[in-house]
């Protein structure tokens, strides 16, 4: 069986890059993209290909880059040292890059703010980051999307669909964004079922292939029948769960070809929203837009199409989950909510909205996730 | 004139190994669809085509100076040590916690960041200096000991900058806490190059005039040389190759200090990222002399530096750099068994003298 | 820690030491062979990272994991071989090619693999020996990779055959005694390439049992070191191929205990849990060898006892 090489992402995007359009295009096209050209720069700090984390930026920016005008200069693989500030005042140097996308957490401190203050003519906008207006300079701000949602509703499918009613969450590190996760997960499959656990196990570090899989077998032998991961590349996790025979929701982009018998549905970024957001001020000449975040409303975040196998009562409870979602209808964490020593951690009648900013330092873990942060 | 003979050698060979390493560079390229003279023309251009390359260049030359230097003086004294990323980051460690574990007690300035490189190069001396007591006092390789000891040292790092060290603003990244303003190393004038480069420079030219010109190190070269005739001769070896464990401890520590006082500011996950191991590297290609270490740093920055370019302009996978890298060390170290015989390579064969018969067996 | 948690943590680590363990078997094993010949091979790191790229690459591109399985045996020989060629040459060190065999065959693995990160290829199929069993965790730990009965069958045709037979003898010879070999008139610098060559092929069943066995898919992660801590183990083995075997498994338990007991419920610490197996080899090293005695078993020639 011999199938021919897969067309690379590099030789898609080296082939994208020679047909892009150097100058403005006439009048004609219309719309509010017919602007000057503009030549973007994105840093991956891996891979563009790891069907994760920077493949869903990279496949985003893809899409950018097939905009009239835009011209698109990329690096992948930056360490979050010197290294990126080199690659980001390289590509404003020598590419004349006027907008720039770091999109990896540790791009932001000292990294990002110290090329941004060198450059006050170019905008920069960071994947994840905390903007605060007076700390950070205004030619940079921060973007994030709100995918414990997309998380929660994983939960749900979950619930419905475990008959273990044991989950697995293996994740990285315990820092707030992932900690969101693993509670929205095991707060969305406790709303079906208030008995069901969440087991957490961490790796250590955002691509240990090897500890992943460790981690999968070691929960499936614990009983767990459900797996979510958030690591940078789910791949491992996804195929070792499903080699056992158990379920997967997926992370950061569907895996769902991965697993086409296991893969429930998945939580996913959808990053050109943002990405148009922010380039589209910029073209147009209008403020650099500081602090972005959305959710499912948004278009920020999506969910995977539902695998063949997720039953038509969980469809239904995770739909109407999500028409609260999309109507502004629904907040994930409101009291009374007990962290898992029992400590209460939002008391009741306390409602936190997504934007609110304590969410952004969560450190625990709630009841029912079987782990320490 | 066979000295002349013999310096002219010492560098035409290995610049005759790093052409060939571009040249295969560029076959392989060529033979994936893309233009090797473009690549060349890149990899020139992004290591020192303007200020911009140079000053790139230049940066990330400095860590690996002293990176290399760790395994350089360890190997003056006859061991190979390759666990310098773990003293690297237990340096950056020691740097980023002193102010913490000792608060109010570090002034301010320039004193109390020598204080803090100080302590980051402590805590790398000791690391080094641990795998060759290791090696003399139980006889175990100190390769494998130093490979393993870095990968403790990592792991060791990661739990305390996690845990106990952690700053609880940290939040999305974990580290220690930033350093005060006051301690912090910073650039050279108007350039984009930190003072580290200075650091590495001074390191290099310290370590060279020790081992040349010092009793100490040229007692340490003779342990190096030869173990059995310097004890032979009364040396204290063991204090010797630990102190020459120690010092090259002490540089890749004073690497990880720099990046923290110079870059991060705070010890977290982006001190790991392999300049322990890219300093092995520089140090076997600069066949282990301080000197020599000085250029081949700059030139393994260059390429670094260009493989942004090759990324950016060619699509060219970032790694690459490494290929090339990996190139050019396979082909200098082969051109190590043309040393003395470069000559030949040259020579013109002259017919054979016949001497006259008796003359040759006299003589013998 | 209840019973029933301990049992589990065991179970863990007994499947754990087979599953992480096979690589660390044939690249142990296959630097077992090279040592023998008195050649260090500190680049078996980029032998297995090649050669697990190239495993992936054969069995997508081909269909059937076999094919992978001979590729990634064929390049990881081929890695191996240019390490022993150029060790070979004058006042070349071995340490030195290692790392420079590490580096070039690391920088080409993930180069050429940037098309192999995403597809999916046919496995090395699973040997079920735990069917018997009704417990998911016992079939699971029990369900090994069909590679991993060849290296125990390797292990042992190398410790028979290094002692009983005549190109065992020219091995040994060769690495504990140039000298002697040379008077013989074996040549030396042919025994050396060949034994790291076939050290180079077995090392590649390795980077196979990696990318199409566990964890089953190439990324650049993929080898935490692996290849260069197989050097270590060999030296805790004392150089004998069955002993690399149980170091292997040793090896391979340790690796699997942080995750262990994580889902177990024992939490925290997991940085130190995941360097525990470096600290055991370094802790054995240091217990067992003496500065004063050659380690037993060492080939003369390697100069890694003094």
């Amino acid at each position: 069986m011999n199938r021919p090489l897969h067309p690379t992402r590099r030789h898609l995007l080296a082939a994208g890059a020679a047909f892009a359009l150097p100058g403005a295009l006439p009048g004609s096209l219309g719309g509010a993209f017919a602007q000057a050209p503009i030549t973007v720069g994105m840093l991956y700090v891996g891979p563009r290909d790891d069907f994760g984390y920077n493949q869903a930026h990279a496949e985003a920016a893809a899409q950018l880059k097939k905009m009239p005008g835009i011209k698109l200069v990329e690096e992948e693989n930056v360490p979050e040292t010197q290294a990126v500030q080199k690659s980001m005042q390289g590509m404003i140097s020598q590419d004349g890059a006027t907008l720039l996308f770091p999109t990896s957490f540790g791009y932001f401190d000292p990294h990002m703010l110290a090329i941004a203050g060198k450059n006050p003519k170019v905008r920069f906008s960071h994947c994840g980051g905390m903007w605060t207006k007076g700390k950070h300079p205004d030619n940079t701000g921060s973007f994030f999307g709100y995918i414990d949602e997309a998380q929660y509703l994983n939960g749900v499918i979950a619930g419905h669909m475990s008959k273990s009613k044991k989950l697995g969450f293996v994740a990285a590190k315990p820092i707030p964004q992932v900690l969101r996760n693993i509670n929205a997960f095991t707060m969305g499959a406790r709303s079906v079922d208030p008995k069901i656990t969440t087991n957490v196990i961490f790796t250590g570090d955002w691509s240990m292939p090897v500890k992943e899989a460790e981690a999968t077998n070691g929960l499936a032998d614990q009983g767990v029948d459900v797996f979510t991961c958030h690591v940078d590349g789910p791949k491992v996790v996804m195929e070792t769960a499903a080699k056992r025979g158990k379920m997967v929701c997926g992370y950061h982009a569907s895996q769902a070809k991965l697993a086409p018998q296991a893969y429930l549905t998945g939580a996913e970024w959808n990053w050109l929203t943002a990405y148009t957001q922010i380039l589209e001020a910029a073209r147009t000449g209008k403020p650099h837009p500081n602090f972005v975040r959305g959710g499912l409303k948004e278009g920020f975040v999506k969910s995977s199409p539902y695998g063949a196998m997720v039953s038509e009562g969980a469809r239904k409870n995770a739909e109407d989950v999500r028409k609260k979602m999309m109507a502004g209808a629904f907040d994930i964490f409101g009291g009374e909510l007990k962290d898992n020593t029992g400590k209460v951690v939002v008391p009741k009648g306390k409602v936190f909205k997504q934007t609110d900013v304590e969410l952004e330092g969560m450190n625990y873990l709630v009841e029912g996730v079987i782990g320490k942060a | 004139m066979s000295t002349l003979r013999d310096s002219a050698e010492a560098l035409a060979l290995p610049l005759l190994a790093l052409a060939g390493g571009l040249a295969l560079f560029g076959a392989f390229v060529w033979f994936d669809g893309h233009d090797p003279l473009q690549a060349w023309a890149l990899l020139f251009r992004g290591a020192f085509g303007d200020a911009f390359s140079l000053q790139n260049t230049l940066q990330r030359a400095a860590p690996l100076m002293l990176t290399a230097l760790a395994v350089a003086l360890p190997a003056r004294v006859g061991l190979t040590v390759i666990g310098g990323e773990g003293a690297l980051v237990l340096g950056g460690l020691a740097c980023a916690a002193l102010p913490v574990l000792l608060p109010g007690l570090i002034p301010g300035g320039t004193a109390g960041a020598t204080l803090l490189l100080l302590a980051a190069g402590v805590a790398g001396a000791a690391w080094i200096a641990l795998a060759g007591a290791l090696r003399q006092f139980r006889g175990v390789n100190e390769t494998i000991s130093s490979l393993l000891l870095g990968y403790i040292a990592i792991a060791l790092f990661k739990h305390i900058v996690e845990g106990p060290l952690r700053d609880p603003a940290s939040l999305n990244k974990p580290s220690t806490l930033p350093l005060p303003e006051s301690l912090r190393i910073g650039t050279i004038g108007a350039y984009d190059v930190h003072w580290g480069l200075v650091f590495g420079v001074v390191a290099c030219l310290l370590a060279a005039f020790w081992l040349s010109a010092t009793t100490h190190g040229l007692a340490t070269r003779v342990v190096g040389g030869n173990l059995r005739a310097a004890r032979l001769v009364g040396l204290p070896a063991d204090r010797l190759v630990i102190t020459a464990c120690a010092l090259g401890g002490a540089a890749a520590g004073l690497a990880g200090g720099i990046e923290v006082a110079a870059v991060h500011q705070s010890a977290n996950a982006s001190l790991i990222v392999g300049l322990g191991y890219t300093g092995i590297l520089v140090s076997f290609v600069a066949r282990h002399h301080p000197l020599a270490i000085i250029p081949v740093a700059i030139l393994f920055g260059g390429f670094l530096a260009a493989g942004s370019l090759l990324q950016r302009r060619m699509g060219l996978p970032d790694a690459s750099v490494q290929v090339l890298m990996g190139f050019c060390f396979v082909f200098i170290l082969a051109s190590e068994a043309w040393r003395g015989r470069l000559g030949t390579l040259f020579a013109v064969r002259r017919a054979p003298v016949t001497l006259p018969a008796g003359g040759a067996a006299g003589a013998a | 820690m209840d019973g029933g948690a301990f049992f589990d943590v065991l179970l863990a680590v007994l499947g754990g030491a087979i599953r992480v363990g096979t690589p660390f078997l044939f690249v142990s094993l296959g630097e077992c062979l090279t040592e023998k010949a008195g050649r260090i091979n500190l680049g078996l790191e980029g032998v297995l990272v090649f050669s697990a790229m190239a495993g992936f690459a054969g069995s997508f591109l081909g269909g059937h994991w076999w094919l992978g399985v001979l590729l990634a045996g064929a390049s990881g020989a081929l890695i191996a071989a240019l390490h022993g060629l150029v060790a070979s040459l004058p006042r070349v060190n071995d340490i030195a090619a290692g790392i420079a065999i590490m580096l070039l065959g690391t920088g080409l693995a993930f180069y050429l693999g940037k098309p192999l990160i995403q597809p999916q290829a046919e496995q090395i199929p699973s040997l079920a020996l735990g069917a018997w069993s009704d417990s998911p965790q016992v079939s699971a730990a029990l369900s090994i990779n069909a590679l991993f009965p060849l290296g125990v069958l390797l292990a042992l045709v190398l410790a028979w055959g290094l002692k009983n037979t005549a190109w065992g003898l020219t091995v040994r010879m060769v690495g504990d005694s140039a000298e002697a070999a040379r008077a013989l008139g074996t040549s030396v610098a042919a025994v050396r390439i060949a034994a790291t060559t076939a050290g180079g092929f077995i090392a590649g069943l390795g980077g196979a049992s990696l990318s199409l066995y566990y964890p089953g898919s190439w990324n650049e992660g993929l080898s935490s070191g692996q290849g260069l801590i197989a050097v270590a183990l060999v030296i805790f083995a004392r150089w004998h191929p069955v002993r690399c075997l149980w170091a292997a498994l040793i090896f391979g338990g340790a690796g699997a205990l942080g995750p262990a007991l994580q889902s177990v419920g024992i939490s925290g610490y997991y940085y130190l849990f995941n360097a525990m197996p470096y600290a055991l080899t370094l802790a054995i090293l240091v217990a067992t060898c003496s500065p004063r005695k050659n380690l037993a078993g060492a080939p003369m020639e390697l100069g890694v006892s003094r």
